[in-house]
C-alpha cells in the first residue's frame, strides 16, 4: 500500500508540484493549504510523512509543527519543513519546533523523495 | 496537458492573486489603515512568488522577489520603518513584480534597465542606517550579503572525487532522545548507509534500563557501524544531516591503505565502548531490502517508538484519503471551460423545462393539482440551479479596481500632477468575461480623466480646489444591473472647445444647436480627439469611441455628466451575465422576436391620430411632447410589407446607446421572459439587425433583435429599408 504524505502550504503552485513530484514516486498525497488546515485534515487521517511550509497565514509552520508534536497520535510523524537555503534561522527554529528534517527550496522531485526517504521508517 | 505546464499555469494564476494581494497590502499600509496582519500577508504574497519562481528556474524574478522580500521582512522585524520613501519604493517595486511576473509569463525577458535599477533602491534599503543594524544571521558573511546571496542554484555538495579503494569507515552512533522526539528514526540512516556501501552494525543495549526504569521516550541504544565505502566523510555526515546535534556521532575515517581496521580503544562513546565477543558475533550485514526485520531484531525500542507511522498506514485506508483528497480546502479550481458548459446545459435545462411546461398543458393535463405543483417546483429549481451557476462566473470587480491604482499613479506620474483614486464597492460582482474585458475601457477612461480632467496642482490651488485631483472609481447594483463609475473633480468637460472641434472636423453643422449632453455626446464619435497634440497618455489610438463600443460589446451602456469646474463622471452600466437576458418577447407576422429589455423604454399602443407620415415611406408616432421615428420590424428584417395602418400593431419605445429614441412597431406582445442567450454568429453567422438567438419554451428559435443596429440601419440608409434574414422556425 502507498504511504501517505501531507503537504501543507498555502501556495497552490507548491502544493501541485509537491503533489506532481509525490504521486510520480508512488506515495498517496493529502493537502492542506496552512497550519490550521493542515491539523483540520489530521483529525481525518495519520500521514505517514509532513511536508510544510513555513509561511503561512493562520498558523505558521512553527505553530503547525509543535501542535502536531503535542499531540500524542503524530508523535512519530516525520515532519520535513520546506525552507530556503539562506534560512538557517528558520531551520533552527523548526527544528526545534519538533522538525524532523527540511527539504531546501527550490527543490527538485528526487531532492523531496530523496529527503522523505530519509525519514520514512 | 503537460502537468509541468499546467502547474506552471497555477503558478502564473496565483501570482496575479499574490499580485492583488501585495498592492492591496502596501496601499492600506501606506494609507495607515493596515491590520496587525497586513504587512505578514504582503511578505507572504512576495515569499510565495518568490518560491514558486525558484521552481521554475525564474532566476529574474527570483532576484528581484528576494530583494523586496528582505525589505519587507525587516519591515515586518520593525527593522525598517515604513516611512513614505520606504512605501514609495515599495509600492514600485510591486508594480515592476507585476512586470516581471508578465514578463515571465510570455515568456520574455524584461528589460535589465527595467527592474535592477528598482532592485537596487531595495537593497540600499536594507543596506543603509534606516533603523537599528540587524543582527548578522550567521557568523562571518555580512547581513547584506547574506541577505542578498540567495541563488536558486542547488547547493553542491562537497563530494570529494571517490576512491578507486573502498575503505572501512568506524561509525559510532548515539541517538540522544531528542533525535526521536523529532520523529527521525534509526533505521533510515542505516538505509542511507547502504546506499554508500555494504554496512555492519552492532547494537549496544547496555544502557537499556530494567523495565521499571525505563522511560519509553528514552534512548537508550547506541550502535557501532563498520561502512565499506568508497564515498567521502561527508557524504556519511549526509547521511545523519537530520540528525545532527541530536547523537554523539563520531566519524573515523581511516587512511586510505588502512584496510579493515577496527580500533575499539578509539572509540569512546557511553555505554558502547567495548563489544562483548557474543555481541560481535551479532554483526549484521546491512542490506537494504531487509531493514525492516533487521531493524525489529536489533531496536526494538526504537522500532516501537516509530510505531505510529506504520499502525497508521494500515489505518488511513479506512479513513478513504486517497490522494489529493483533502477535505477541509475552502475553494477548487474548476476549468473555465467546464464552467461555460455547465452553463449552456443549464440554458438547455431551462429551455426543456418551458418546453415540458408546455407540453403538458397542450396534453390537457395542467390542471391536475400535484402536476402544477410539480410543475412550479421544478420551474423554481431550474431557476435556482440557473441562478447558482451564474454565481460561479461571478467575480468581485477589486483585482480590476486594484490594477487601476496603477494606472493612476503612472499617468499621475508621468503628467507632474497629484491624484488619488478613491475606490468604492470593490465587492461588487460581475459576470468574468465582463470584469476583464473592463480593464481597457476603464484604464482608457482613467486616463484621460487624469489627463485631460484634473488640473496641474498649481491651478487647481489657484481655483481654491486641494491640490490632489481625486478620481473616484465606483461599483454597485443598480436594478439588475452593473454600474460603475468613473468620476474625476477636474475642470470638467470644456464644451465650447468640443464643439469648435467637432464643427472643425466636419462631425457637426456650424449651426447645430446642441444641448449640452448631446455635445457632450460628440466625444464618442470615431476620430475624436480634444488634445491639441497627441499626448503619450490619452493619444493612443484609442478614442472614447472604441470605449463606448466595448461597453457595447459587452451588452452594456454608457454615459457622460459633466460639471465645467467640477469635473465628468463617465457612468457604465453593464448587466449581469451574458448567458441571459430580460427580454420582451412580439410577435411580428407569425415569428418570435426578442427584444432586450434594456433597451425599453415603454410600450404604446398607438391610435390613428398618434401616427404621422414624414416623408417617403417614414412614419413618426406622436408620444406626449415628442415625434419618434417608427421603425417598423417586419418591413425592416424584410418578412413583410410595411403595416399600413400602424395603430393595428403595438409600438415599443426604444433608447439606443446614444439616447436616441425610436418605436419599434410589432404585432403583439407575447411575454416578458428571462432567455437563454445562443450565439448566432457561432451557429449560424452575422446578421445585421440580430443580436443572438434563443429556444423559447416550444422549442421554436426566437431572435434577439439588436436595437441598435436596426435604428442606425434605418438612420443611415433612409431610402432602403430591406434588411432581408434568414429567419429560422
Amino acid at each position: 500500500m502507498n504511504r501517505t504524505i501531507l503537504t501543507v502550504d498555502d501556495s497552490r503552485t507548491m502544493r501541485d508540484m509537491l503533489k506532481m513530484a509525490l504521486v510520480e514516486a508512488g506515495y498517496d498525497v493529502v493537502q492542506a493549504v496552512d497550519g490550521l488546515d493542515g491539523l483540520e485534515v489530521l483529525k481525518g487521517t495519520v500521514p505517514d510523512v509532513i511536508v510544510t511550509d513555513i509561511n503561512m497565514p493562520k498558523l505558521d509552520g512553527f505553530g503547525f509543527i509543535e501542535a502536531v508534536r503535542a499531540l500524542q497520535k503524530f508523535r512519530g510523524v516525520p515532519i520535513l519543513v520546506l525552507t530556503t537555503e539562506s534560512d538557517q534561522e528558520k531551520k533552527a527554529r523548526a527544528r526545534s519546533a519538533g522538525a524532523t528534517g527540511w527539504i531546501v527550496k527550490p527543490f527538485n522531485p528526487e531532492k523531496l523523495v530523496s529527503a522523505i526517504r530519509r525519514v520514512l521508517a | 496537458m503537460d502537468p509541468m505546464e499546467s502547474i506552471r499555469q497555477t503558478f502564473f494564476l496565483e501570482c496575479e492573486e499574490q499580485l492583488t494581494e501585495l498592492e492591496a497590502g502596501l496601499l492600506a499600509l501606506e494609507a495607515g489603515q493596515a491590520e496587525p496582519d497586513t504587512v505578514n500577508a504582503v511578505f507572504r504574497a512576495v515569499h510565495s512568488i518568490k518560491g514558486g519562481a525558484g521552481a521554475f528556474k525564474l532566476h529574474n524574478l527570483v532576484q528581484f522577489s528576494h530583494a523586496f522580500e528582505t525589505v519587507l521582512d525587516r519591515v515586518r522585524c520593525s527593522r525598517l520603518q515604513a516611512s513614505p520613501h520606504v512605501m514609495k519604493t515599495m509600492i514600485r517595486a510591486a508594480d515592476i513584480l507585476s512586470d516581471l511576473v508578465a514578463a515571465a509569463r510570455d515568456q520574455r525577458e524584461l528589460a535589465s534597465g527595467a527592474w535592477q535599477g528598482v532592485e537596487g533602491e531595495l537593497r540600499s534599503l536594507c543596506s543603509d542606517t534606516e533603523g537599528p543594524a540587524p543582527a548578522a544571521p550567521t557568523s562571518g558573511t555580512g547581513a547584506a550579503e547574506e541577505a542578498f546571496s540567495f541563488t536558486p542554484a542547488l547547493i553542491a555538495l562537497d563530494f570529494p572525487p571517490p576512491e578507486p579503494q573502498p575503505s572501512c569507515v568506524t561509525i559510532k552512533f548515539k541517538p540522544a532522545d531528542e533525535l526521536y522526539a523529532k520523529a527521525n528514526e534509526v533505521v533510515p540512516i542505516f538505509r542511507e548507509l547502504a546506499r554508500l556501501g555494504s554496512v555492519a552494525a552492532v547494537c549496544c543495549p547496555d544502557a537499556v534500563p530494567h523495565l521499571e526504569d525505563l522511560n519509553p521516550l528514552g534512548a537508550y541504544l547506541s550502535w557501532t557501524i563498520e561502512l565499506k565505502t568508497s564515498h567521502g566523510e561527508s557524504a556519511i555526515r549526509e547521511a545523519f544531516e537530520f540528525v545532527e546535534g541530536d547523537c554523539l556521532l563520531e566519524i573515523s575515517c581511516p587512511a586510505p591503505d588502512a584496510g579493515l581496521g577496527f580500533d575499539n580503544a578509539s572509540n569512546e562513546l557511553g555505554a558502547a565502548t567495548s563489544q562483548p565477543e557474543e555481541e560481535a558475533a551479532k554483526v549484521v550485514d546491512f542490506a537494504p531490502r531487509e531493514i525492516e526485520s533487521t531493524a525489529s531484531a536489533t531496536s526494538a525500542l526504537s522500532a516501537a517508538q516509530a510505531s505510529a507511522s506504520s499502525s497508521s498506514g494500515s489505518g488511513k485506508a479506512e479513513t478513504g484519503a486517497g490522494p489529493g483528497l483533502n477535505q477541509s480546502q475552502p475553494t477548487i479550481r474548476v476549468d473555465f471551460e467546464r464552467v461555460d458548459r455547465l452553463i449552456n446545459l443549464v440554458g438547455e435545462l431551462v429551455i426543456n423545462q418551458a418546453m415540458l411546461s408546455q407540453r403538458i398543458i397542450e396534453a390537457g393535463v395542467g390542471n391536475s393539482p400535484s402536476v402544477a405543483i410539480g410543475l412550479d417546483e421544478l420551474e423554481h429549481l431550474t431557476r435556482e440551479i440557473q441562478e447558482g451557476v451564474m454565481a460561479i462566473r461571478a467575480q468581485p470587480v477589486r483585482p480590476l479596481f486594484q490594477r487601476m491604482a496603477r494606472i493612476v499613479r503612472e499617468v499621475a506620474d508621468s503628467t507632474g500632477k497629484a491624484v488619488r483614486l478613491r475606490t468604492e464597492g470593490e465587492a461588487t460582482e460581475i459576470d468574468k468575461t465582463v470584469v476583464e474585458r473592463l480593464a481597457d475601457p476603464l484604464t482608457h477612461m482613467i486616463r484621460n480623466a487624469i489627463d485631460h480632467g484634473v488640473e496641474a496642482p498649481e491651478q487647481r490651488t489657484s481655483l481654491g480646489k486641494p491640490a490632489e485631483g481625486q478620481v473616484r472609481l465606483t461599483a454597485g447594483h443598480k436594478s439588475g444591473r452593473v454600474v460603475i463609475e468613473v468620476a474625476d473633480d477636474g475642470a470638467g468637460i470644456d464644451r465650447p472647445r468640443v464643439k469648435a472641434i467637432a464643427i472643425k472636423k466636419g462631425l457637426i453643422s456650424v449651426d447645430a444647436q446642441l444641448t449640452d449632453t448631446e455635445i457632450d455626446n460628440l466625444l464618442f464619435l470615431p476620430g475624436f480627439s480634444t488634445a491639441s497634440t497627441v499626448s503619450n497618455i490619452s493619444g493612443r489610438g484609442v478614442g472614447m469611441d472604441v470605449v463606448k463600443r466595448s461597453i457595447q460589446a459587452l451588452g452594456g451602456r454608457i454615459s457622460i455628466a459633466s460639471q465645467p469646474g467640477a469635473g465628468s463622471t463617465f457612468t457604465l452600466s453593464l448587466p449581469l451575465t451574458l448567458a441571459v437576458l430580460d427580454g420582451m418577447v412580439v410577435a411580428v407576422s407569425g415569428q418570435t422576436f426578442v427584444i432586450p429589455l434594456t433597451a425599453i423604454i415603454e410600450t404604446v399602443k398607438p391610435s390613428p391620430a398618434s401616427v404621422h407620415p414624414l416623408g417617403v415611406g417614414s412614419r413618426v408616432i406622436a408620444v406626449r411632447e415628442s415625434f419618434l421615428p417608427i421603425i417598423d420590424v417586419g418591413s425592416e428584417l424584410g418578412i413583410r410589407e410595411p403595416l399600413t395602418a400602424a395603430h393595428t400593431g403595438v409600438a415599443i419605445l426604444v433608447e439606443t446607446e446614444g439616447g436616441a429614441q425610436n418605436a419599434l412597431l410589432v404585432d403583439a406582445i407575447q411575454d416578458q421572459r428571462q432567455v437563454v442567450i445562443k450565439s448566432l454568429e457561432a451557429n449560424y453567422g452575422q446578421t445585421p439587425g440580430v443580436a443572438a438567438a434563443t429556444i423559447l419554451g416550444d422549442g421554436r428559435v426566437a431572435l434577439i433583435l439588436d436595437v441598435d443596429a436596426l435604428v442606425n440601419r434605418r438612420r443611415s440608409e433612409s431610402t432602403s429599408y430591406e434588411m432581408p434574414i434568414a429567419v429560422g422556425a
